[in-house]
């Protein structure tokens, strides 16, 4: 009960829902079952084995559904949701073509080698395949990405309750955190896949009555995709002729989409690279499945991983579609989100972000809002425990082993991996707010990918499918690929002319406004806003007489500032953003955020400006440079990094080769069960055909091409 | 289908426990909030085709299946 009062009393009265008695305490149930289940398994995780890789006996059921879940944290539910709103069906192949072919392979082709090497790891196969060098990074990247990314998970967490329920976003932080802190350390590996398989459940029954409900509110498919093409003129009116309701038929040009990709970038940049090196290469997924009691059971597991990942649009992109349908404002018209980095996000406009628990909002009562939030807690905390323990287990065996302490007992570092699994939550926590930095939260994901684990699939599948590839040619095409990742990043978001963002005025809380409107297209639109007294800052808005960097008081007569400001030969219009001024006449407190209108700023009041210029900015992308990367200047954020991804694979291969050519490879015999050719299956006991994993992977191929042209 | 360990509680226990644990607070919730509905403005979208009551019965179904399915038998309970 204590926890109920915490959730209680941390409630704000700003939030956008309340939760009822009965909804926290089914949250405050979820809380007690994954502790329990916790302090539960601690007696099963007595030894590094069993805590790190979970004893190795996982059925294929439970390796296939926690491989699903461990990637279905609401990190990626909320992501993609955003990505749909953004950009239309093409958010849907994050499921398709982005997922089930890299995983089928993964099934097929590069199992067999994970699974006899018995290794621990991915940069633990590196290890074995190229030696300790390309280990070392692997192991060091892949630890940084890990606590990257469970902070990602913490601030979205904190963030979404704070906009849902008000919560303090330090309550959130901590009270799951410690949560996960003492679940994984308690039962490792095994308590995150007993929780992982349970988050998944749970995500399903809190989440399928969103789509439902929102397509019997939208009168079916065809009016909710007839709404949709309708609504992007005002929800996306830089791309509004873009076609949002199709996965291929889109991708003939870059202008005919709103991602900005075709489909080159899509297959080869995001099918392939940064695709494959996800499923095929991030550990966290990985050490789901390597973990199965037997070869076959890990390849039927992450084939059953497959078929479920291709359901998973349901839940995630019919949501996002929706809420370009159904989200309308008080007033009746269409809601428009925003992104994050929109100066309006927050004070007048939801954001991309959001589209998802609006939903929930909008549809889940009493009871089923509880179970809907404790999914969205549920999907946090296991993506928070599935990074942790991933962390804990590449930070024991691949940094802390081989180059702190190589001749410790079994005893010694079960006990690190204990202590890592803490340490790696608080990292994590110290991590979660450099997310103000991108414009949504999973392009934060995407940066992360492709900077380390496209090159490591690069590297990792000619290790298994070249036994040429030389220790040297590995370590050199990885590292060089890492670095050549960060610099086409730094490259996107640098401006040699100077990045200047869109001018911009503020009106400071408590300033008093009076405005006038007139009738647009019948409603009622702000014509004037006349500022009577307190303070505005303005943002890249000349005005003669208000110097850069100086305070100055408006006298004797009221002065105007522009309506449009030049930008590249451009008129930009100027925001105007009032997060909480006060009317003139009701003294009422008011806000609003529009642009392009004028304003007058009578005397008295005081004028801060400033003018912004910079060099670098990483949350704004230079369309001159994305053109040399992604192909077009219309490219948008996740078009470029499906670009990037693909480059880097190429410069990963071409290194690795060129350096390998002029290098001395391993032996035959000390390649034997980690390469294509030297590697004999293990002998098994005869199956039926339908338990053979070569008639899954087919019938989940033929699946994936009968929904792709269904939805062509 | 198992658990992987043959001494432990099967996780599908677990979730059938939390499931029906759910289906039950909902159900109720659907039923209280049909008998005594709330005002017009407070209420969801799509209210009334009472989602929460079906929703509620189904967990309940799927819940009571996973726990008397894999509940632990006296076997398990005396190791």
């Amino acid at each position: 009960m204590v926890l109920f009062s915490i959730l209680s009393a941390s409630a704000g009265a700003s939030s956008l829902l309340r939760l009822s008695p009965i909804d926290l305490f089914i949250i405050v149930i979820y809380f007690f079952v994954v502790l329990a289940i916790g302090f539960y398994l601690k007696k099963f995780a007595g030894t590094g084995e069993d805590f790190f890789l979970a004893g190795r006996k996982m059925t294929a059921w439970i390796a296939g559904l926690s491989f699903i879940s461990a990637n279905l944290s609401s990190l990626e539910t909320m992501g993609w949701s955003a990505m749909a709103y953004q950009y239309g069906m093409l958010g849907a192949h994050a499921y398709l073509i982005g997922a089930i072919p890299a995983i089928l392979f993964l099934a097929v082709v590069m199992m067999p080698f994970y699974y006899i090497s018995r290794t621990h790891s991915v940069p633990g196969y590196l290890q074995m395949r190229y030696g300790e060098g390309a280990r070392s990074v692997a192991g060091i990247s892949f630890s940084f990405m890990t606590v990257a990314v469970s902070g990602a998970s913490m601030f979205a967490m904190a963030k979404i309750l704070n906009l849902l329920l008000g919560w303090d976003m330090n309550v959130s932080i901590w009270v799951a955190s410690i949560t996960v802190a003492i679940y994984v350390t308690l039962g490792g590996l095994l308590s995150a896949v007993f929780n992982e398989v349970l988050q998944f459940f749970l995500i399903w029954l809190g989440s399928l009555l969103i789509p439902i409900l929102g397509l019997i509110d939208a009168g079916g498919w065809n009016n909710l995709m007839a709404t949709i093409q309708k609504n992007v003129a005002v929800i996306h009116p830089t791309v509004q002729n873009a076609d949002f309701t199709s996965l291929w038929r889109n991708l003939g040009s870059f202008a005919s989409n709103p991602m900005g990709i075709d489909w080159f970038g899509m297959i080869f940049g995001f099918g392939i690279a940064v695709g494959f090196g996800y499923w095929c290469t991030d550990f966290l997924q990985v050490q789901r499945v390597i973990v199965a009691k037997d070869l076959r059971s890990a390849q039927n597991g992450t084939l059953i991983g497959a078929a479920l990942k291709m359901l998973v649009p349901l839940i995630v992109t019919i949501p996002g579609l929706l809420g370009l349908a159904v989200l309308f404002n008080p007033d009746g018209s269409t809601m428009v989100l925003v992104p994050e980095s929109d100066p309006r996000a927050g004070i007048t406009h939801h954001t991309f972000n959001d589209v998802l628990p609006l939903l929930m909002g909008q549809y889940l009562g009493p009871g089923l809002l509880g179970l809907g939030v404790t999914a969205m807690i549920a999907g946090f905390m296991s993506g928070m425990a599935g990074n942790v323990s991933a962390f804990a287990t590449v930070w024991t065996y691949d940094v802390y082993k081989p180059l702190l302490n190589k001749k410790a007992t079994d005893r010694h570092y079960l006990a690190m991996g204990r202590w890592s699994s803490v340490i790696g939550i608080l990292i994590s926590i110290l991590t979660a707010y450099s997310l103000f930095y991108f414009s949504n939260i999973l392009e934060y994901l995407q940066v992360l990918v492709f900077f380390f684990i496209v090159p490591l699939f690069g590297t990792v599948i000619l290790g298994m499918l070249w036994k040429r590839a030389t220790p040297a040619g590995g370590f050199w095409g990885f590292l060089i690929a890492i670095l050549f990742s960060i610099s086409m990043w730094a490259y996107v978001h640098t401006f040699p002319d100077g990045y200047k963002p869109q001018p911009k005025a503020t009106l400071a809380p408590g300033a008093v406004v009076s405005m006038e409107t007139m009738e647009q297209g019948g409603s009622e639109a702000l014509s004037l806003i006349v500022v009577e007294s307190g303070r505005v800052d303005l943002v890249n808005v000349p005005v003669p007489g208000f110097d850069p960097g100086q305070a100055v008081t408006v006298k004797d007569a009221p002065v105007a500032l522009p309506v449009t400001v030049p930008m590249k030969n451009v008129d930009t219009p100027v925001q105007i953003l009032a997060p909480e001024v006060v009317m003139a006449d009701s003294r009422e407190k008011h806000q609003f955020g529009v642009e392009g209108v004028l304003v007058y700023l009578k005397p008295g009041v005081e004028v801060h400006s400033t003018l912004i210029s910079k060099r670098f900015a990483p949350a704004a992308f230079n369309p001159d440079h994305a053109k040399v990367i992604a192909r077009s200047e219309k490219a948008k954020p996740m078009a470029v990094n499906m670009y990037s991804g693909w480059w880097s694979l190429v410069v990963c291969v071409l290194i690795t080769v060129m350096v390998s050519l002029f290098t001395k490879p391993k032996s035959d015999a000390e390649l034997k069960n980690l390469v294509m050719g030297l590697t004999p299956r293990p002998k098994e006991a005869p199956c039926p055909w339908y338990q053979k994993p070569v008639f899954w992977a087919s019938v989940v191929a033929l699946a994936l091409i009968a929904v792709n042209l269904l939805f062509w | 289908m198992e658990s992987h360990y043959e001494k432990q509680i099967p996780i599908w226990f677990f979730i059938g426990g939390i499931v029906l644990v759910y289906g039950l607070l909902i159900l109720a919730a659907g039923l209280f909030h049909w008998l005594s509905p709330p005002p017009a403005d407070a209420r969801v979208r799509l209210w009334d085709l009472h989602a929460d009551i079906w929703w509620g019965v189904l967990l309940l179904i799927l819940g009571s299946f996973y726990v008397i399915k894999y509940r632990p038998r006296k076997k398990i309970a005396e190791l």
